[in-house]
């Protein structure tokens, strides 16, 4: 019992430090990016600026409009929090520090990351206003068309590892001497992370927000604290999804050429370094790219993803088979 | 309505197709006058169905001054206070025709060293609301990053226009008959006045030279990009004929492929000294709407170089009585503004101050063809239609 606790403790943690890191990292990127300073007066040179941030959404007035449909709308952050949050249970950081070490583990995940997307269509529709509600109609459409190709990216690498569970596939790769991503996935890495960017809806498909057609899409209407939760999941989902992406394709907590005995004392960082060079990825693709109009992300996804995905999965079977 | 249970009509039934055609209402989307892209405070008022617009109904005057009503009570000089926030981005270009119109009733022959301030200082008013078009149209399609390099590079111009008139954004610089002496050039009582602050030939090629580059690095940063390109290309086609039609003037009408520049047409600068092209685009999509302006960025700074080069000495101002009379008579004058054709009617009876002002603004013209371009439209269309029309409220509504 005590050491489950222990264990959902260190999983809040790392997750909430791990959006507060992304947090800062993409908001000095920007800066740097875009020539300017970015934050600098909060201690430490700007770089503890989220917890003013944090302090600053806490202290303000949580408004609720009196047409919104008020427990569904209360409720629609914590689902999408919970979802982000219960999806990290299953991401090793090494062979012992992972919460829960399912058999199904990718299946798992897949299935409680589309989870959040109640919580986004429910504030949608529940904020009784149209650009909430466009906003959350985007997304649903959006995570529904998204969630395939990421399945199926997946499932490339179930049929190379021969397993679901998550350490099994990183124990694979060790045993393999390469990550996934070099002995055959490249393309299926690639769908991943793409499928991922428009389920974490960040720029380049970030519609359901689109500030400059929806204001703020499905968090218009949200203010204080519930739009703070709405803000740290955005960037929970994205470190997260960046965990396991490196997880599955990047070999996880082990690089090679390092002893495997070792592996639980590396392990966490090297697992935290490959997700932050994948999060800055992202973030450099977020400040250097328009957004996508909405039926150019739908063709993207069911015409070139999805046809892409499953040729990856014949190519990776019948490799299986074969050799 | 037909019984199915009825059995004579069975027959009928089983050889009717099966067809269920769902009504659904189109849903009243009112953007503005508060968001985010509509510059301002404009108001459409969308039917869409879903992420289709099928009807838009632009609702103009949130932003109403009234500055024709208030010219009547004003005297000739006071008025350039006025309208040069017509079109606050762009605010020495809105005092050119005005006071070229006053002039013109006037019969003063203005000296050549100050139309050629007048002409240098419009075309980097033109430089600079080309700068501002361009990050908030990126912005407008979703990249945050390019306005912040298109506000550091107009900075620069800025900076010129302040050196010379003393203010960034309204310079009130124009005097009937020529220009004010340079902020810090000394008493206008001296002999020898200096206009220009020292310095701003060597500062202007420098910076010209930056908006050169500026204009590159935009062709490759946002035209190169291919979400942007699949953003705009193809998007918002306006034809030459509907533009025509419309009264459109400006680079969206060069957008459409008609070489129309009032520059070249009329004669209230002295453009003809100077060589320069007029970019044309082919489609008249949202793309070649980009395109133009950031050529004519180019074209602008090639003028103000040579302009440096070829500037004529001489007095700034022309004789002028003490207290501007205008005499009666009527006039329009028309220029070639960074949002498309300005003109200023004036009505003049004999006194202080004009009798009637009528301002036609290019920013007013151009979203009247907002309904008909928007129709059938996607709303991120629509966003992107409307910002590559590059309109300000000021300028729409006066």
């Amino acid at each position: 019992m005590t050491e489950v606790l222990i264990k959902v403790g260190f999983l809040a943690a790392v997750a909430l430090n791990g959006a507060i890191i992304f947090t800062i990292m993409d908001v000095k990127g920007a800066s740097w990016m875009q020539r300017r300073p970015g934050p600098l007066h909060v201690g430490l040179r700007g770089f503890i600026f989220p917890l003013a941030e944090i302090l600053k959404f806490v202290q303000k007035e949580d408004i609720i409009p009196t047409e919104v449909d008020r427990p569904v709308f209360k409720w629609a952050p914590a689902y999408v929090m919970v979802s982000c949050v219960a999806l990290f249970a299953v991401v090793p950081m090494s062979p012992t520090l992972v919460v829960a070490d399912l058999e199904l583990g990718v299946f798992f995940a897949l299935a409680i990351s589309s989870l959040g997307t109640i919580g986004v269509l429910t504030a949608g529709w529940s904020s009784a206003n149209k650009y909430s509600l466009m906003g959350g109609l985007r997304a649903a459409g959006q995570l529904i068309a998204y969630e395939l190709p990421l399945i199926l990216a997946v499932v490339g690498v179930v049929i190379q590892a021969e397993t679901m569970s998550l350490v099994g596939i990183v124990e694979k790769q060790i045993e393999w001497g390469v990550p996934f991503v070099v002995g055959g996935q490249i393309i299926g890495f690639l769908i991943f992370m793409v499928a991922a960017t428009a389920e974490m809806m960040r720029v380049p498909f970030d519609m359901p927000i689109g500030e400059s057609e929806l204001t703020m899409g499905f968090m218009t209407e949200y203010s204080g604290i519930r739009f703070l939760i709405f803000y740290i999941s955005e960037y929970m989902n994205m470190f997260i999804l960046c965990a396991v992406a490196s997880t599955l394709f990047l070999g996880g907590y082990h690089v090679p050429l390092l002893p495997t005995e070792w592996v639980n004392f590396y392990g966490p960082v090297v697992l935290l370094t490959k997700t932050a060079i994948l999060g800055f990825i992202l973030v450099a693709i977020r400040w250097s790219q328009p957004r996508f109009r909405e039926d150019q992300l739908q063709n993207l996804a069911w015409k070139i993803l999805i046809p892409a995905s499953l040729v990856n999965i014949l190519v990776t079977a019948v490799m299986k088979v074969g050799f | 309505m037909v019984n199915a249970l009825d059995p004579q009509n069975i027959n009928s039934f089983s050889e009717a197709s099966v067809s269920v055609e769902i009504e659904t209402e189109d849903m009243t989307l009112n953007i503005g006058p508060q968001h985010p892209s509509t510059h301002g405070v404009l108001r459409l008022v969308a039917k869409v169905d879903g992420e289709k617009v099928h009807d838009v109904k632009p609702v103009l005057g949130y932003m109403h001054r009234g500055y024709e009503k208030l010219a009547e009570v004003r005297t000739y000089p006071q008025i350039t206070t006025l309208v040069n926030r017509i079109d606050w981005v762009a605010g020495f270009s809105n005092e050119i025709p005005f006071i070229t119109g006053a002039e013109r009733l006037m019969e003063i022959e203005v000296p050549e060293r100050a139309k050629h301030i007048r002409l240098i200082l419009t075309e980097m008013a033109r430089i600079s609301s080309h700068f501002v078009f361009n990050g908030a149209y990126a912005l407008e399609v979703g990249a945050l990053t390019p306005i912040f390099y298109a506000m550091e590079d107009r900075e620069r111009v800025l900076d010129l226009i302040e050196s010379v008139t003393g203010g960034r954004f309204h310079p009130n610089f124009n005097r009937i008959g020529g220009v004010k002496p340079a902020a810090g050039a000394g008493p206008t009582t001296k002999k020898d006045i200096q206009d220009l602050p020292a310095g701003f030939y060597r500062d202007t090629k420098v910076a010209m030279q930056k908006v050169i580059e500026a204009a590159d690095q935009f062709q490759n940063l946002i035209g190169g990009n291919e979400v942007f390109k699949k953003r705009t290309k193809n998007v918002g086609v306006l034809t030459a004929e509907t533009a025509e039609a419309f009264g459109v003037s400006g680079p969206i009408l060069r957008a459409s492929g008609v070489k129309s520049d009032l520059r070249t047409q009329t004669d209230y600068l002295p453009y003809d000294q100077f060589e320069y092209d007029i970019p044309v685009g082919e489609n008249g999509d949202c793309y070649d709407r980009w395109d133009v302006r950031v050529k004519e960025m180019v074209e602008s700074a090639k003028i103000v170089l040579q302009a440096i080069d070829s500037m004529p000495s001489g007095p700034l101002q022309a004789k002028v009585p003490k207290v501007i009379k205008v005499p009666k008579g009527r006039t329009y004058v028309r220029a070639e503004n960074p949002k498309g054709e300005m003109g200023y009617y004036i009505v003049s009876d004999g006194g202080l101050g004009p009798y009637r002002l009528k301002v036609r603004t290019a920013s007013f013209s151009n979203i009247s063809i907002l309904p008909n371009m928007l129709e059938g439209a996607l709303l991120p269309d629509l966003i992107a239609i409307m910002g590559s029309l590059d309109f300000v409220l000021g300028d729409v509504d006066r």
